[in-house]
């Protein structure tokens, strides 16, 4: 391409997305000179540089712009909020063409006349009409104090442009680097060459700080990932007739260049929600005692490795029985355990695919793109992301990512003669087992699980997934990760190491169990797992079964499910997994009380213990097997003869059919099996659940 | 394209073959390759070179021959393809030779088609025929395979 053209466009997109701040700042403080004639300026030199090259669409268009903004600067004409929509819609249409001819390199075909028609009538005074009819309240947005303001105007920032891939190329060679130096350090250690020990640590310490000095080339303000939302806000206020502030605070925070890319997306889409459906319309907030504009506050900050950014609305808040209602209706929660659920719990489910509270769809969003894509797009870059809410008073998020992507605090693990590093952040646990230790793998039908702490951890065998030799898999590694805890097992924990990510070629980018791959401080390279790639591995393979039966609502319906035995019940029974707290062996000594209410000592409480039928028989056998409940400050053990199985199963919720104490059957093995409401257990006296109970069993088998 | 080209000249298990030096960035020794678990069976895994990762390809098992013997010391042909860099395993480099386009021929027809689909045509030498492989068809056309 032309250098000079090259150079235009380079220099016009800087111009244009300053351009668009000043101009929604501008609104706001219509007698700021200052700003006024900074935008002008920015028009004028895209004119002045276009008539230069020979782009007669783009200046013809410029020009109109400029000659509005000429009037409006020497005060002849008043700023009115049809002028600032004309003035950005023609910026528009530079930064349309621009594109354009960043792409082909010629102005693309067109007709701007009705766009210059309207600038040139705003400019000569008449009363132009605006294409759309303008919304009646007049919402603007502003940007906080202390983020976007220009402040390079006054000083000429001392700095180069260097292209991106020369900064890669310096990053590769500061790398290897410290590779070289790593192994020059080990042979040194063992030579114990006096002579060479004063110039290897200086060279040290210098290849650290170039390490450091190029990593900070990499990093730009935060406020480049936020530079388009003061316009996007001000458009959305406008399209849905609300009243609107956007603040931002903290955009000189500093992360990498590519993290900064990979979060514009689901920060903007995280404003656009908080915009429509966070904020309410000025009469629900009048009504609500609430300020008519709404407020959209965005912070980031760093805290040690990560960036934090927080988007706070004061807005609606989440509905909790809407969420509940959602939950129950796409099956990501049973009924009672919807009822049972905290506020926290509740709002975690927005981040499930497919989950949309919008009542209907807006132009806006709603549109099936939820908040799991930008739960998605957040893990991927390795952050997280939470949400707190309060009915009526607003919603706040709060995102967590790590300051770059290129290095990576990695555990590396060992499986058979393989070696793997795995993400730091998604490894919340580590936990050795076997017989020396309080911890063993146990198997239920066949597939291998931990009891931590109680809780029943599914385990994926690491080498079976990655089709390698298998050693001793006796360490496991917790994982939380895409909303799931789940337990890898691997043969041997090494070191942790900080590992300079790179993507994976081509043909090995279809494996989703590897996030990228890196060299160690060997030299040697190794492959870095993606927990999410893991995680779904985890869920499909216990989507297999249940595909077969109902392909589609496979996922929506199928419940990880616990079975058991229990003394009174001929077959089988089942509670959802997620429900079961901890499974205890119970000493049956433990076991006091009388037969009319027997209690277990747990953990220091006192924990009601009762089986689903009859009596504890307290002569059977010297140990007994509980499943422990709990919701809020509430406890149950349940008494029963053995764990079955952990199985998925689709589940058929019967509200109106279904007997007491029943939620509904689940095909388990072939045959129906009753799945026991827990909430209704732990919310009835001890004395109806036998009967109620019995009831069905005898329905079931009846039927 | 009366122009001469430059190609370097290998052997894979006793077949001659060659490969355009404008693709190559780098003739290395087979050093320590890391196996990528669950990639498919003709990557031999990735390695280190100066501070760049490649991905190795094992010819042979690319190309269906037989694995090459314990222990013989294979070679690297290293190419750029849009951005990836690959070290093709091979048994030997030769050198770098010039050929012209009368020199050239195209794929006769009793070629198999696994390789007909690599080939960029046959380059007529005094004391051999070499066959040119295209890098971004042995990649590609196998990558696309197994999506």
């Amino acid at each position: 391409m032309d250098e000079l053209l090259q150079d235009f466009l380079e220099e016009t997109a800087e111009n244009l997305e300053r351009a668009d701040n000043d101009l929604v700042r501008f609104e706001q403080e219509p007698g700021d000179a200052a700003l006024l004639n900074e935008i002008f300026r920015l028009v004028h030199t895209v004119k002045g540089s276009c008539g230069f090259i020979g782009l007669p669409r783009l200046e013809a268009l410029a020009h109109a712009a400029e000659t509005l903004l000429g009037r409006l600067r020497d005060g002849t004409l008043a700023v009115s909020a049809d002028a600032v929509t004309a003035t950005l819609d023609a910026i528009e249409g530079i930064r349309a063409i621009t594109a354009s001819l960043a792409e082909t390199e010629t102005e693309p075909e067109g007709d701007d006349a009705a766009l210059i028609a309207r600038l040139d009538a705003l400019a000569s005074g008449d009363a132009a009409p605006a294409p759309e009819p303008a919304p009646a309240p007049a919402p603007v947005s502003r940007s906080g104090h202390d983020d976007t303001a220009p402040v390079a105007t006054a000083i000429q920032s001392q700095s180069i442009r260097v292209s991106v891939d020369l900064l890669e190329e310096l990053m590769t060679s500061v790398s290897e680097l410290v590779l070289t130096r790593n192994q020059l350090l080990q042979a040194h250690r063992q030579s114990e060459a006096e002579t060479l020990s004063l110039p290897l640590d200086r060279l040290s310490a210098q290849i650290g700080r170039l390490q450091d000095s190029v990593m900070r080339t990499r990093m730009q303000p935060i406020s480049g990932a936020w530079a388009a939302l003061p316009k996007m806000v001000r458009s959305l206020a406008l399209d849905l007739g609300k009243a609107l502030d956007l603040e931002m605070a903290g955009g000189d925070t500093e992360l990498d260049r590519q993290m900064l890319e990979m979060i514009k997306d689901p920060l903007a889409h995280m404003v656009r929600n908080a915009a429509d459906h966070g904020i309410e319309p000025p009469d629900v907030r009048r009504a609500a005692n609430k300020p008519e504009k709404g407020n959209i506050r965005l912070a980031a900050a760093q805290e040690g490795g990560h960036i934090t950014i927080t988007l706070t609305d004061d807005g609606r808040g989440l509905d909790m029985d809407e969420l509940r209602e959602q939950a129950v209706k796409k099956g990501l929660m049973s009924r009672a355990e919807a009822e049972a659920a905290t506020d926290t719990q509740l709002t975690r489910i927005i981040f499930a695919p497919g989950f949309s509270t919008a009542r209907e769809v807006t132009a806006v969003s709603g549109r099936g793109v939820g908040m799991d894509v930008v739960r998605a797009n957040v893990e991927k870059i390795g952050g997280s992301i939470e949400v707190e809410s309060k009915q009526g008073e607003g919603t706040r998020f709060l995102v967590r990512i790590p300051l770059t992507l290129a290095i990576m605090p990695t555990l590396i693990v060992g499986i058979g003669e393989a070696r793997c590093a795995v993400p730091q952040i998604a490894v919340a646990e580590l936990v050795r087992t076997g017989e020396t230790t309080d911890y063993r793998i146990e198997h239920v039908a066949g597939s291998p699980v931990l009891r931590l702490r109680g809780r029943l951890l599914p385990l994926m065998d690491l080498a079976g997934t990655l089709g390698v030799e298998r050693g001793a898999a006796d360490h496991v590694l917790v994982i939380r990760s895409a909303g799931l805890m789940f337990g890898v097992l691997v043969d041997e924990i090494f070191e942790t190491e900080e590992l300079v990510v790179k993507p994976v070629s081509r043909p090995l980018g279809g494996l989703a169990v590897y996030s990228g791959n890196a060299i160690l401080g060997d030299g040697s390279v190794i492959m870095i797992l993606d927990t999410n790639g893991l995680a779904a591995e985890i869920s499909d393979v216990s989507g297999e079964e249940s595909a077969e039966t109902a392909p589609a609502a496979a996922a929506a319906d199928s419940e990880a499910l616990l079975v058991f035995t229990a003394a009174g019940f001929a077959k089988p029974l089942a509670v959802p997994l997620s429900l079961v707290s901890r499974i205890e062996d119970i000493e049956r000594s433990a076991i006091e009380g009388g037969p009319g209410a027997h209690v277990v000592q747990m953990r220091g409480k006192l924990v009601p213990i009762r089986p689903l039928t009859g009596v504890i028989d307290q002569t059977a056998a010297t140990r007994q097997t509980a499943l422990v409940f709990a919701m809020g400050p509430q406890s149950l053990a349940l008494a029963v003869e053995a764990v079955v199985d952990i199985v998925d199963a689709r589940v058929d919720i019967e509200v109106e059919a279904a007997a007491k104490g029943s939620l509904g059957t689940a095909i388990v093995a072939g045959k129906a099996t009753d799945i026991l409401d827990v909430g209704w257990l732990l919310g009835t006296g001890r004395d109806a659940a036998p009967g109620a109970l019995a009831d069905s069993e005898r329905g079931s088998r009846a039927a | 394209m009366s122009k001469e080209q430059q190609l370097v000249t290998l052997a894979l298990d006793g077949r001659a073959l060659c490969v355009d030096v404008a693709t190559v960035q780098d003739v290395i020794k087979l050093d320590a390759v890391t196996p990528v678990p669950r990639a498919q069976d003709w990557i031999a895994g990735v390695m280190n070179l100066r501070g760049h990762i490649v991905t190795a390809i094992d010819m042979r098992r690319r190309l269906g021959l037989a694995a090459a013997e314990e222990g013989a010391r294979q070679m690297c042909v290293v190419v750029q393809l849009r951005g990836d860099a690959f070290a093709l395993i091979v048994d030997s480099v030769g050198e770098v030779i010039g050929a012209s386009a009368d020199e050239r021929e195209p794929d006769p027809p009793t070629l198999p088609p696994a390789w007909r689909s690599i080939s960029r045509g046959v380059v007529r030498r005094a004391d051999e025929l070499l066959l040119e492989i295209d890098p971004g068809a042995l990649i590609d056309t196998a990558t696309a395979k197994a999506a």
